[in-house]
């Protein structure tokens, strides 16, 4: 073990692909034409809307062309559907792009499968070659250097290194080999060097990448619950503007009646002032944003099989950490030598090194690295012969025989009976130190022989990963309860707990008991997320809100989750807990935003509307009646003034779209901080931004002579 | 702005804060079921209720049940007083013998159209009165089927919000509580006693109480003069507890006999917010977090205080086209007259009109202590844009809070994923059917104030028709230009926000504005309703989720300024056009020297 490896990075970012690659802008420019179909557009209710009204204008334009209406009117009337129409094409645009990241490796992916041919064993190193996609479930093939791995499964023989760029997007290769966390391989994936025997455990059809094309193309992609509202709260914004705007009509007829002079408002103004007011921005980003927040997580080797999953993410209340492998580094370390009375720590540490020289388990080796300490090295083990006594359920103890000498290390109760065997005495000192090693949460193991009688004890140590006491503590921060889940005693897993900043455990856990907990949890209202690999996991993955499965772990497991980790990394459900938060953040921001942008749309088109109405005095010149004080941006004219807001409005789309691919600057505070924050930049940036941003886009129109009327 | 002026303005805040507490504990332990100081005198009453209408007070209510009990027991009270109004002529108490054939020359008859615009009126707690009470309604009319909805319509208002407040309070249960039970409640334990303690104080004032003829006097330039008499304090009292604003005469809070003394103008203003704050209160210690509660009163109250200032502001600064004219319009004298003084009580003075003006359009009451339509443009925007705000800033007998709550949950759902969790508010998630019931709610308030607004602005009628007899619609305003828009808009603003209180200025009285404004009133309370006690019914089942520090916080200031912003922002993107073209053009106009 380095110790580089025992530091983490907070929320890591796994893989930087730049947003916008040439492939995926082609493709998407073209699916942005191609999602006008009216079908298609109706699942969004918002550009919907944007879209009739287009539809509308664009025949409204052409009517004015037929009665040959003046050019310059007919510039103003071509210019809003031009902007109109771009509105839709850009949202278009922005879901498209979203799509396409997922489609590009879609698209990569489905073409490995269908060229894969696979070299099935029919008897012990026969092979024959079939296509990848005719494979089934228990068939063992061979992949060699260069050869796409056909399907997905389990390595049973061999040791590679594979490049799993096509479907993590890491360039770097990664090592496969049999048994251990390493085994499993997914198809569709590249063996760089040596080769792999693998035992396929997924029908063909069925596999990671079928799956994953179907994910990340969308096919499927159904609105999350959270989106659902949204859209809900969305369209009922929409009914409301288009009350508003239709009835400006009527009002501003009454207007010219009182007033005897003026005209009433004409469509393209009531159209363009429709547009900017309905929630376009967050309307044309929302599915966006629910497709980057999968891609997302994938791009953190997660697969996440709905996006409710990873909504259900940022809600979570409560983590279930298990504690190998998530919080501890999985292996106990052996990292102090306690002697008996009367016995040196050397002879203590040559008696360990002995009995732990065929020991290969990490506990095994750690113990002989902290006796190289002691300048124990070369042996000439030869000479004496040794027998090596390997760990057994039954004597629940190993060690090894020199000629007569026999050394023993194991649990406490069991070497003691040993010692007592030989009819040995065990000092009292020792029952001490066991309990104080067992309650500072570390494993006893004692070493004896049949001469010297008890030895002494090894401090096993279970070493906690670094740089997580701080996660846990913006964990808790934003209110997310971490409970670590041991098979261990309660005194090892309290002092672990604390050692690691948890704020609960779980102690000598069953799955059973792990069930329970969850129930407990869900019954007090809270969301739970948990990780688990193993077969009798499934149940309780299945039953938490956020289930993350390992991609080692067994196929039960991995059906139960709604989340596959490919890097059978269990630490990183605290990433994907902040990609969830992240999501629901980006969401609540550019609506937040899209609302607050509407203040300045209305200081910009209602005084150009209603710049002709009650012109009573003479010092106001045509179209700059009373209500033109109400323009407070100083806008040029009217005609500018509504182009202005109306380009303002669909290029306010183009411009967020990185920002809702990537997701708004995440950092984990409470809710309090969070929300100060948030709606100090995209509450009231969105109020105040607009402001300029017209202003600006008035001052191009004018210079580039775009109003004419003014 | 006078000093004096602002010191009423500040000791009624302070008053209104001071009370809330006690009215609030009140109503919690009358509405939970709890043993009350009153329960000696008023229990066995309570429970021979419940006996001789044989309801099972035990029985607890799905909200299907609880809105169809509501909506039934509300449509029967129409007709009986429907009834009432029509037979009113055959009727007793009808001493100056209207809708008879020897009524007096300046009696109003009481024709169908007027008879279903009223009794829809008082149903919905609008009281909107398209007629004078003094020549139109007898006594009984006035007593039993109009003051009976007073009562009513207030503890069944209290009774909805009750039931959406138990949404909250409760979890992974379907029902929401009993609506008879919460209806006797109410009514014994909050309105009776209120009102009877209130009534006596009036008459102490000069209010009177009779059931006299009207009194005809020689005035000092020896013209007869009729004084109208009446039972005037007993509906006093609930026309501004229950916050229903139907003046027992047509001036309203601005007759003497009806609000005599500035004491008695402290208390009516008084007694139109404590309800509407008690409830802020009651809803905080129902959910078991009472700074809930206090957090919707500072909204509610940061919103009215703005309001008070701007309307007291503007119409200090009166009308520059008279100042032209050097008539003296400061203020700077102790009795806080000058500025505007047009449609005003010299005995009330600016700032209480002001005052009155904004509480009794924030809290849909519609009673009225100076002419709304006299007011300066941009100080008639307040009490209109009050209204158009939906009437929750303190807003009616529970119709406020729960207008509010939905306006809470709204906030909750727009800003709330800023936190990165899907949004709660105190502890029930808020989804789908929840925002879908919560924009129904605001749909159906602005779909009747523009839709009818724009109808009466439009509307082409034959001339002399039956329906409207001055012709088109808009031929009913009786000023030009922005004001008599704002006459149109505000008459449906007022009846679909349950307010009550009229811009004058048009001529209501007609089958076309009877029937529309009677249906805005029926929209802007059931349509508004239903959704709340449907919200009520889907979040009683959901379950409570405890607050930890990544929960959206719905106490702290942020929130508070979040939920003003929000009220402000829906309000004001919902009606800024319209107001664009009444009050606001109009008061451009006005600085152009051009009066409507």
């Amino acid at each position: 073990m380095t110790q580089d490896s025992l530091t983490l990075v907070p929320v890591p970012e796994r893989k930087k692909t730049p947003l916008l690659q040439k492939a995926i802008l082609y493709r998407a420019f073209i699916d942005s034409f191609v999602k006008l179909n009216p079908l298609v557009m109706a699942k969004n209710p918002v550009m919907m809307v944007v879209e009739v009204a287009s539809i509308i204008t664009t025949i409204l334009f052409f009517r004015d062309l037929i009665i040959r209406t003046p050019a310059k009117v007919l510039l103003f009337e071509g210019q809003i559907t031009l902007w109109l129409w771009f509105t839709v094409l850009f949202a278009n645009f922005a879901e498209a792009i979203a799509e396409g990241r997922g489609k590009a490796q879609a698209d990569t992916l489905r073409k490995s499968r269908k060229e894969t041919i696979a070299q099935r064993e029919i008897s012990k190193d026969k092979y024959e070659s079939i296509f990848a996609n005719t494979l089934r479930k228990g068939d063992t093939v061979l992949v060699k250097a260069g050869e796409l791995i056909p399907g997905d499964g389990e390595v049973i023989e061999g040791v590679a290194t594979v490049d799993e760029s096509a479907i993590t997007g890491e360039s770097a290769p990664v090592i496969r080999e049999s048994g251990g966390d390493r085994s499993a391989v997914t198809g569709g994936t590249t063996v760089l060097s040596d080769w792999l025997r693998i035992r396929i455990t997924v029908q063909a059809g069925e596999t990671f990448i079928d799956r994953m094309i179907s994910l990340v193309e969308g096919a499927q992609r159904q609105k999350t619950p959270n989106e659902i509202a949204l859209n809900i709260l969305l369209a009922g914004l929409t009914i409301i503007f288009l009350l508003v705007v239709s009835t400006l009509l009527p009002f501003s007829i009454f207007a010219v009646r009182a007033g005897g002079c003026g005209q009433s408002t004409d469509m393209f103004s009531l159209i363009a002032l429709l547009v900017c007011l309905i929630p376009t921005t967050i309307g044309a980003l929302l599915s966006a944003i629910g497709i980057a927040g999968m891609d997302r997580v994938l791009q953190h080797n997660v697969i996440a099989m709905s996006g409710k999953a990873i909504e259900a993410a940022g809600d979570v209340d409560t983590l279930l950490l298990d504690k190998t492998g998530t919080i501890t580094l999985g292996n106990r370390q052996a990292v102090q030598f306690i002697p008996a009375p009367g016995i040196s720590e050397t002879i203590l540490a040559d008696a360990a090194q002995l009995s732990s020289l065929a020991d290969e388990t990490p506990e095994g080796r750690s113990i002989v690295t902290l006796a190289k300490q002691f300048n124990l090295r070369e042996r000439q083990l030869a000479k004496v012969n040794p027998q090596f006594i390997s760990f057994s359920a039954h004597t629940k103890m190993s060690g090894v025989n020199l000629n007569k000498k026999q050394i023993r290390k194991g649990a406490a109760d069991v070497i003691c009976t040993f010692v007592r065997e030989q009819g040995k005495e065990v000092p009292a000192q020792i029952d001490k130190e066991v309990s104080r090693i067992a309650k500072s949460g570390g494993t006893p193991l004692l070493v004896a022989d049949n001469v010297r009688g008890l030895l002494g004890l090894i401090y096993l140590k279970d070493v906690v990963k670094g740089g997580l006491k701080e996660r846990f503590a913006h964990l808790r921060q934003m209110g997310i309860r971490t409970i670590m889940i041991t098979g261990d005693n309660s005194l090892t897993a309290a002092a672990i707990a604390t050692e690691a900043g948890l704020d609960d455990f779980l102690a000598e856990a069953t799955p059973e008991k792990k069930m329970q907990l969850i129930r407990k949890e869900q019954e007090g209202g809270r969301l739970v997320a948990m990780t688990g690999d193993g077969t009798n996991d499934a149940p309780a993955l299945a039953a938490a809100d956020v289930g993350l499965a390992m991609n080692t772990g067994t196929q039960a497991a991995k059906e139960a989750g709604n989340m596959i980790d490919l890097d059978s990394n269990p630490t990183k459900l605290i990433e994907v807990v902040q990609i969830g938060k992240q999501l629901l953040m980006t969401r609540g921001s550019l609506t937040t935003f899209s609302i607050a942008n509407d203040v300045a749309k209305y200081f910009a088109i209602l005084p150009a509307m209603f710049g002709s109405l009650y012109l009573f005095s003479a010092t106001n010149t045509p179209n700059h009646g009373p209500i033109w004080a109400l323009n407070i941006m100083g806008l040029h004219s009217a005609q500018s003034a509504i182009l202005a807001a109306v380009i303002f409005n669909a290029l306010i789309i183009i411009a967020l779209i990185p920002l809702a691919l990537r997701g708004i600057h995440y950092q984990p505070m409470n809710a309090e901080s969070l929300l100060r924050r948030n709606l100090l930049i995209y509450g009231a940036g969105g109020l105040i931004i607009p402001f300029p941003g017209i202003r600006l886009l008035d001052q191009i129109i004018v210079m580039l002579g775009l109003a004419p009327f003014s | 702005m006078t000093l004096i002026g602002c010191l009423q303005i500040i000791i009624y805040s302070l008053l209104l804060l001071v009370i809330t507490k006690p009215v609030g504990f009140y109503m919690t332990q009358v509405m939970e079921g709890e043993k009350t100081f009153l329960e000696f005198v008023l229990g066995h009453l309570e429970r021979m209720v419940y006996r001789m209408s044989g309801v099972n007070p035990q029985e607890e209510m799905h909200w299907t049940t609880y809105t169809y009990s509501l909506l039934t027991f509300s449509l029967i009270g129409a007709l009986f007083t429907y009834t009432i109004l029509r037979l009113q002529g055959i009727l007793p108490f009808n001493p100056m013998s209207f809708s008879t054939a020897v009524a007096p020359v300046y009696a109003t008859s009481m024709t169908p159209d007027l008879a279903f615009n009223t009794a829809v009126s008082f149903t919905t707690n609008t009281n909107w009165q398209n007629y004078s009470g003094e020549n139109t309604m007898s006594y009984l009319s006035q007593m039993l089927g109009l003051a009976y909805h007073n009562w009513i319509s207030a503890a069944v208002g209290l009774a909805a919000c009750t039931a959406l407040i138990r949404g909250f309070a409760r979890q992974s249960v379907t029902t929401v509580g009993n609506f008879w039970k919460d209806l006797v409640r109410s009514l014994l334990y909050i309105f009776f006693p209120i009102t009877f303690v209130y009534s006596l104080f009036l008459v102490s004032q000069g209010v009177i109480q009779n059931f006299a003829p009207y009194t005809v006097a020689l005035t000092v330039e020896g013209i007869k003069q009729i004084i109208p008499q009446g039972p005037v304090a007993t509906q006093e009292a609930i026309k501004m507890l229950g916050i229903n604003g139907g003046g027992f005469f047509n001036a309203n809070s601005a007759h003497p006999f009806e609000n005599p003394t500035p004491f008695s103008n402290l208390i009516q203003m008084l007694s139109m917010f404590i309800l509407p704050a008690g409830f802020t209160y009651m809803f905080g210690k129902m959910v078991k977090d009472t700074r809930q509660g206090w957090a919707l009163l500072a909204a509610m109250f940061i919103l009215f205080i703005l309001g008070t200032f701007i309307c007291y502001y503007f119409e200090c600064r009166g009308n520059p086209n008279i100042r032209v004219q050097h008539v003296e319009t400061s203020t700077n004298v102790l009795g806080d007259l000058g500025g505007n003084m047009e449609g005003k009580e010299i005995r009330f003075g600016l700032a209480d009109s002001a005052l009155f003006a904004t509480i009794t359009t924030d809290a849909s009451c519609g009673a009225v202590n100076c002419m709304h339509d006299s007011l300066t443009p941009l100080a008639g925007l307040i009490p209109l844009l009050n209204i158009q705000l939906g009437e929750i800033i303190f807003g009616g007998v529970g119709s406020g809070l729960y207008g509010m709550l939905i306006f809470a949950v709204l906030t909750v759902f727009i800003a709330g994923l800023m936190v990165g969790r899907t949004p709660e508010y105190v502890g029930k998630k808020i989804e789908q059917k929840d925002v879908k019931m919560a924009m129904l709610f605001v749909l159906a308030g602005c779909f009747s104030i523009l839709i009818f607004t724009a109808l009466g602005s439009v509307l082409e009628l034959p001339n002399k028709s039956s329906i409207n007899v001055p012709g088109a619609a808009y031929n009913n305003v009786n000023n030009t230009g922005p004001h008599g828009f704002t006459e149109i808009l505000y008459c449906y603003a007022s009846s679909t926000g349950n307010n009550g209180s009229a811009f004058a200025g048009l001529t209501g009285n007609t089958p076309f504005y009877n029937i529309t404004s009677a249906i805005a009133m029926l929209v802007g309370r059931f349509f508004m309703m239903i959704p709340a006690l449907a919200l009520a019914g889907s979040l009683v089942q959901k379950k409570y989720v405890p607050p930890s520090s990544g929960t959206f916080p719905t106490h702290g200031g942020l929130f508070v300024t979040l939920l003003i912003g929000v009220i402000l922002i829906v309000g004001a993107l919902t009606f800024f056009p319209a107001l664009t073209l009444g009050p606001i053009v109009e008061h451009f106009l006005m600085h152009n020297s051009k009066l409507f």
